[in-house]
């Protein structure tokens, strides 16, 4: 069955749909959790400290947050393995363009492809800065994300970064969640508005809730 | 009508094709495309030249077999097929862009005419019911509730022009693949091939080269017989039910 659904281009859309919603479903909480940072250095730090003591004492300290890191992994490569690969045979499928072009389709439906290679980019370099600290500017603190996010949001590139890769999830999700909808069979024409309020609320609620951090800082809200 | 045509030459399959440009006069606004194409190319066998290859038949909207991308839309600008796209959706002095059906499923034979024979493949592979042979049946021995007959007929109305994969950017042939099976599958005489139809459909399209479907929606706009988008998320349901199915089997 494995092998049904990989070798079909209906089957690993449903992979591409699935490990979209997984993430999904971890940028909300990650969005919500990130707000925590307006309540000041103590609760954000002990917030942060908190999600590696999670399941304690059944499970070992930072053992939950590895579930989760290994789970959001899986799906990040199944999403962009299926996706390259379905982009792949699209392309093929029509090798020879119209001489008489027409702007087409909404700019959330195109730019799935660009978007989510900017948002790959991002998540590497997002990695970097503040779970790491390779990148970060200035000394990076592990245990202290507080003062890690100033640092990176008192840059003019962390900040451009940030906010365009922000835009381009809630670009996204718009068209994402929508279709993945579709694609398991649970859009109708009767839910069609719902879903598609849904998409709109998840994208804007998303991208507001990460761009309030980095306009926080800049406006000195949380310094 | 005085109007400028710009049309796709390619002398056979395997020759490299280009726009040709053709002035045409004294066209009335109430002809048809295809007969508009049919003066142009009076024109071109009384100077002795080659006349543009189209697919035409019926002429009547139902057959499927004209086809043509005009000004880069599928059937042009009016949601009609060609044949009964009329020349008074132009105005007089226009420049019109005329092209074939673009996939790599679907291969030009010779100007705008394209090889289609990929969806008669498809079909084969599982649009069709098992049923005796001979006298029509009696009409009520098999009773359908009403929603489900208004949801057959709404999807039998694709006549597999292939508009659908030429509006497509992926050339894809969801849309008309997923009409058949939402047709057949709801009824129950599709009903002992239900499963089958579904993942043999589906691997004979992705077999043919279409593409996959990025839900743009192109396809549902440019069919001439209004096949909703919402067929495909059908036809996805349909196939995760028949691969949960197979899995358990």
């Amino acid at each position: 069955m494995a092998r049904t659904v990989w070798d079909s281009s209906v089957g690993k859309k449903t992979v591409m749909a699935v490990s979209g919603l997984v993430m999904l479903a971890y940028l909300v909480v990650h969005m919500l959790g990130n707000l925590k940072i307006f309540f000041g250095a103590g609760e954000f730090d002990h917030y942060a400290h908190w999600l590696r003591t999670i399941g304690e004492p059944f499970m070992h300290y930072e053992w939950t947050l590895w579930v989760v890191r290994v789970v959001l992994v899986a799906a990040v490569v199944a999403h962009a393995v299926s996706a390259y690969q379905l982009s792949r045979r699209d392309i093929k499928a029509r090798p020879s363009k119209y001489v008489h072009k027409k702007p087409r389709t909404s700019y959330a439906t195109r730019t799935m492809r660009w978007g989510g290679i900017i948002l790959g980019l991002f998540i590497v370099w997002h990695i970097l800065d503040l779970t790491t600290g390779t990148v970060h500017p200035g000394g990076f603190q592990s245990g202290h994300p507080y003062q890690n996010v100033i640092d990176t949001f008192s840059t003019w590139y962390g900040n451009a970064v940030y906010i365009v890769a922000m835009l381009a999830l809630g670009l996204h999700v718009r068209h994402g969640f929508w279709s993945a909808a579709q694609t398991l069979g649970v859009g109708s024409r009767t839910r069609d508005r719902a879903l598609k309020a849904t998409a709109n609320l998840l994208a804007l609620v998303l991208t507001v809730g990460f761009i309030s951090v980095p306009v926080g800082v800049m406006t000195g809200v949380v310094s | 009508m005085k109007l400028t045509l710009r049309v796709w030459r390619q002398k056979n399959a395997d020759a490299e094709g280009a726009m040709s440009t053709y002035e045409v006069d004294g066209i009335s606004k109430d002809m048809s495309f295809l007969e508009m194409l049919d003066t142009l190319n009076e024109e071109l066998i009384l100077k002795g030249e080659d006349p543009v290859a189209f697919d035409h038949d019926c002429r009547e909207g139902i057959c499927g077999a004209c086809s043509l991308v005009i000004n880069g839309d599928a059937h042009g600008p009016e949601r009609t097929t060609t044949c009964q796209l009329h020349m008074r959706s132009f105005q007089d002095g226009d420049t019109i862009d005329v092209e074939p059906w673009r996939a790599s499923a679907f291969p030009v034979v010779k100007d705008l005419v394209v090889d289609r024979s990929a969806f008669d493949r498809i079909i084969q592979a599982g649009g069709y019911i098992t049923a005796p042979t001979g006298a029509a049946p009696e009409a009520h021995a098999t009773p359908v509730p009403r929603p489900d007959a208004d949801f057959a007929f709404e999807h039998a109305e694709c006549i597999g022009c292939g508009a659908c994969v030429a509006a497509c950017p992926n050339g894809a042939a969801m849309l008309f693949t997923s009409a058949k099976i939402n047709h057949l599958n709801v009824l129950p005489q599709g009903a002992p091939e239900r499963e089958s139809r579904v993942l043999d459909m589906v691997a004979q399209m992705d077999e043919e080269g279409f593409g996959g479907c990025t839900l743009t929606g192109e396809c549902a706009t440019a069919c001439p017989k209004g096949i909703p988008l919402m067929s495909i998320t059908g036809m996805n349901k349909e196939w995760l039910r028949a691969t949960r199915k197979a899995g358990k089997k």
